[in-house]
């Protein structure tokens, strides 16, 4: 059993769903997603939690330039493909009240985005990442344009040109990394353990930085962000921020680091500044929004900077403070993405302040609504805490003064999302408001599932932290090890 | 060496067709004609035969790997051309004729060991291509783009021959093999005469591919020329010229190659910035597509500025992938010319809804152009930034990136017009031959984006 199947299916799934026309295409897509799922849930049972990747797959792909189809799953990659294989049924089925032109080529390009995803999760080989890294990018790009509104076309070119930008040096990163390469491969661990001078590892970073730092995105690469989060389609924003986006985090982890550690000791801490100014700022902005869903794009730059502040820092608790936040932001913001699509779907306004009072006439709404908002702010017992706890611990132990300015977050994040909370659920309310109705069928489905996995991750994160604890700890090792060998 | 008999009597049979009115006859035999011609050189893969005809020729497997992708080009071209030529003129005949001279000068091209045969093969190939610029005799634009091309190609090919009148003045032989010999045995002591030569001899190959500054003649050609010859000049004769460069610099200049690399160098720069910034510009998608053409160059010269053992391949590759991308695109431009009248980019507003088919395909074609993975586009670009940085060019490689961004948005108007701008309901047509060249060329495009060894494992 390998990791092939995983990759392939959503592929599968991408065509089957192309042949259904009309009503039945969502629902042939969220088979295809749901038996991914399982497959994922397979994997999990079957996966040892020590540092080796396993399920390999690795075919001679172009011989003559030493290309190879090499993936393979460790305990960081397990935590990844979790998040996107439970997401992408979720995701699907939050769009079953919507009726999109063509839903067919839309579910295709779903499941086809979920196989890049994926293939970026998994690879083991540098060519096999770019290309599973475009791959991700093309049909969230169709995605985002054809379904979305606005000035949607304007919008998603500079998105598409911003990171396709960012990637471009990425890859000239990667065909660097080969040209110096003696096994001339693309293969990850011949790139860990190449001896580069101090220069060429700080043009490494920059190359594979500036992909990263955009997809997340850190300030000051977030400029495509709040519009291209607010224009798309809600399932389109839910796609983008709670998997895409970790599309960057992960490749710090895997990629950046530890192929380049000196360039890492040079540029970490600009890095780990930006971050933290990128928390700061976001979390500022976030205040003055009307726009629910441009308040949540902008906490979504406040969390995704606190997560690469804890990966820069580098040590166990950051990265698997990260590693457990990536899967809690996920659900999160797939949570709070959904509640503003029920509001505006059955208001026809996202603006905070039209609204008021929907707590008394939705009760289960506003129970789901407070839970997810409790999860976002990182209250014990719900699954932010832990992940926030151990971010800002890891930052503490890099640097006292950067861990306070970075734990305004947590206080930032509580007053415009509880305000919000209040200002939307409490209060007087209005004509507007008091036609909404309560969550029903497959919403309550939805909502429930992202609750339950809410608290359940926030009473037990071990069942999480323990896939990733040993890869972790042995990436860590070897970027010390390198660092090390370097210096004598 | 069969297939150049081939492709030289059949235009001859083709113009006795016309004269005996068998129109219905002139397509069918053409294409067979050319299918067998790719039959004979394909059936000699591997040979690694010597020179021929006293060392004029040599077929060896550069020459049979590019001469089949011409050839198919021209055979892809040829079935969009169903109905295409009858629309402008009676003599349908010559231009079928024309073309496979045309083809035949680019084979000659392809397998030159002498550089006569060199100018032999440009000169022929050219002068098919002054006649079949201005194959639209009443329209202005194409009576332009055919003096246009003439003059400038003229002076062009004056200075090719003069290069290589210096560079027998130094060197003694006309022989590709004997004038690298004679640069190894004489590495000290070269003749400026010979650096003149190889000057000029680059000006002149530089004007075929419309590489810059010698692509002033490209936009005006291209846009006056009937779109299938345009399709036929940025494809198949692009990739005659890229060839023939290649196998002169990588045969016989490349002991020198510190002399020619820094011009090289230049140019290319200059092509990819004229190229892409240029056709931001444009109104007109034919005008872009000329414009893109010219950076498309840019990205071939790569192979010969970082000249080394995997250059052929990845300018076969690049070629490739350029050829059957373009061959989408002039196709759809032509329908949708038809449709609506112009060649602007408000014509393809709204295609997908009236014809999905070719937004499709238009697509991949746009997609693999830009350079973007799982396209047959993106494995050309990646080879050729993989050569320039083995051969240490990361400031060549930092401004093709660069570049690749740019050209980002110009291909994606076109994408952004088909799928996002509204339009009037219309009908667009679509002959069964353009399904098929339509239809297998956006196949290629994508089965070479994910399994490239099919090309590029050959040479």
């Amino acid at each position: 059993m390998t990791v092939i199947i995983l990759l392939f299916l959503p592929l599968l799934g991408a065509l089957a769903t192309l042949l259904f026309k009309g009503g039945t295409a969502k629902n042939v897509a969220l088979l295809f997603a749901v038996a991914e799922f399982a497959i994922a849930l397979v994997f999990l049972s079957k996966f040892i939690p020590d540092a080796t990747s396993q399920f390999g797959v690795n075919w001679a792909w172009i011989e003559r330039y030493g290309i190879h189809f090499k993936a393979g799953i460790d305990g960081i990659s397990m935590v990844l493909v979790l998040l996107t294989t439970l997401l992408i049924p979720i995701i699907i089925l939050s769009t079953f009240k919507h009726d999109y032109k063509n839903p067919n080529a839309f579910y295709a390009l779903v499941l086809f985005m979920q196989a890049g995803l994926l293939l970026v999760f998994t690879a083991l080989d540098g060519f096999l990442f770019y290309v599973g890294w475009e791959a991700a990018l093309i049909p969230i790009y169709f995605i985002c344009t054809l379904w979305g509104g606005g000035d949607r076309v304007r919008i998603n070119l500079k998105f598409f040109i911003y990171t396709f930008a960012g990637s471009l040096f990425m890859l000239l990163g990667i065909i660097y990394l080969y040209t110096q390469n003696p096994a001339r491969t693309f293969d990850l661990h011949d790139f860990y353990a190449l001896h580069l001078s101090a220069h060429q590892q700080s043009f490494i970073f920059w190359a594979f930085f500036l992909a990263f730092a955009i997809k997340m995105p850190v300030f000051p690469f977030h400029t495509w962000q709040p519009d291209t989060y607010t224009e798309a389609p809600s399932a389109g924003t839910m796609l983008l921020s709670g998997i895409m986006l970790k599309m960057g985090i992960y490749g710090v982890i895997r990629w950046l680091i530890p192929i380049s550690p000196l360039g890492f000791s040079q540029w970490g801490p600009t890095a780990i500044v930006l971050a933290v100014i990128g928390i700061v700022y976001a979390s500022l902005i976030a205040f003055n929004q009307k726009d629910g869903k441009r308040l949540i794009a902008y906490s979504s730059i406040a969390h995704v900077g606190l997560i690469a502040a804890g990966i820069f820092a580098w040590d166990i608790q950051g990265i698997q403070g990260a590693m457990i936040q990536m899967l809690n932001h996920g659900i999160n913001v797939v949570g709070l993405f959904f509640i503003m699509d029920i509001i505006s779907r059955r208001l026809n306004t996202r603006d905070i302040d039209a609204l008021g009072g929907i707590a008394k006439v939705a009760p289960k709404f506003a129970i789901a609504f407070l839970i997810i908002v409790l999860g976002t702010v990182a209250l014990p017992l719900t699954n932010g805490f832990i992940g926030e706890f151990l971010l800002l611990y890891g930052v503490y132990q890099y640097d006292i003064f950067l861990s306070a300015v970075a734990g305004l977050t947590i206080i930032l994040g509580a007053v415009y999302m509880l305000r919000m909370y209040k200002k939307v659920m409490h209060g007087e309310g209005n004509a507007l408001t008091a036609l909404f109705t309560d969550i029903t069928g497959y919403e309550r489905v939805v909502l429930g599932i992202i609750c339950a996995l809410i608290l359940i991750i926030g009473v037990y994160p071990q069942c999480i932290l323990h896939l990733s604890e040993a890869s972790v700890r042995d990436l860590i090792e070897q970027v010390n090890h390198k660092k090390l060998i370097s210096v004598k | 060496m069969n297939t150049l008999i081939i492709i030289s009597v059949l235009p001859i049979i083709i113009l006795y067709l016309g004269l005996y009115k068998a129109k219905k006859a002139l397509l069918p035999v053409t294409i067979i004609g050319l299918l067998t011609a790719l039959g004979f050189a394909c059936a000699q893969w591997g040979n690694e035969p010597a020179p021929t005809f006293s060392g004029m020729l040599q077929f060896n497997n550069f020459s049979i790997a590019f001469s089949a992708l011409t050839i198919v080009s021209t055979i892809l071209i040829l079935l969009l051309s169903k109905d295409y030529f009858e629309r402008i003129s009676d003599h349908v005949a010559e231009y079928y004729a024309v073309i496979l001279f045309s083809l035949a000068g680019v084979i000659v091209m392809l397998s030159y060991h002498n550089l006569t045969m060199l100018f032999i093969g440009i000169e022929i190939m050219s002068v098919s291509l002054y006649i079949l610029a201005g194959i639209k005799k009443n329209d202005f634009a194409s009576n332009e783009a055919a003096l246009k091309y003439f003059l400038m190609g003229a002076f062009s090919t004056g200075f090719l021959l003069f290069g290589i009148a210096l560079i027998y003045g130094a060197s003694g032989s006309f022989d590709l093999t004997d004038i690298r010999n004679w640069i190894l045995m004489n590495p000290r002591h070269i003749d400026p005469l010979f650096y003149t030569g190889i000057l000029l001899m680059i000006v002149g190959l530089c004007f075929k591919i419309g590489a810059a500054p010698f692509h002033f003649w490209t936009p005006d050609v291209y846009e006056g020329s009937p779109t299938l010859i345009t399709a036929f000049m940025s494809t198949v004769v692009k990739t005659a010229g890229i060839a023939a460069f290649l196998r002169l610099f990588s045969t016989c200049f490349n002991p020198i190659s510190s002399f020619w690399v820094p011009t090289l160098l230049i140019i290319t720069m200059l092509t990819l910035f004229i190229g892409n910034i240029t056709a931001l510009y444009q109104q007109s998608f034919k005008r872009m597509l000329a414009f893109s053409s010219i950076s498309h160059a840019g990205y071939l010269l790569f192979a010969i500025v970082a000249l080394n053992s995997s250059s052929a391949n990845a300018v076969l590759t690049y070629a490739t992938a350029y050829s059957i991308a373009s061959i989408i695109a002039f196709g759809v431009l032509i329908l949708v010319r038809q449709q609506a009248g112009t060649d602007n980019f408000t014509a393809f507003d709204g295609l997908a809804k009236k014809n999905p088919f070719l937004a499709f395909t238009l697509t991949v074609a746009m997609l693999s152009l830009a350079g973007i993975p799982l396209t047959a586009g993106f494995i050309g670009k990646f080879f050729m930034f993989s050569g320039a940085l083995s051969q240490y060019q990361v400031a060549l490689v930092i401004i093709a990136v660069i570049n690749a961004i740019i050209s980002i948005y110009y291909y994606f108007r076109v994408i952004v017009a088909m799928y996002f701008n509204a339009a009037e309901p219309a009908e667009v047509a679509v002959p069964p031959y353009y399904t098929f060249v339509l239809g297998f060329s956006a196949l290629a495009t994508i089965v070479i984006g994910v399994y490239p060894v099919l090309v590029s494992g050959l040479i």
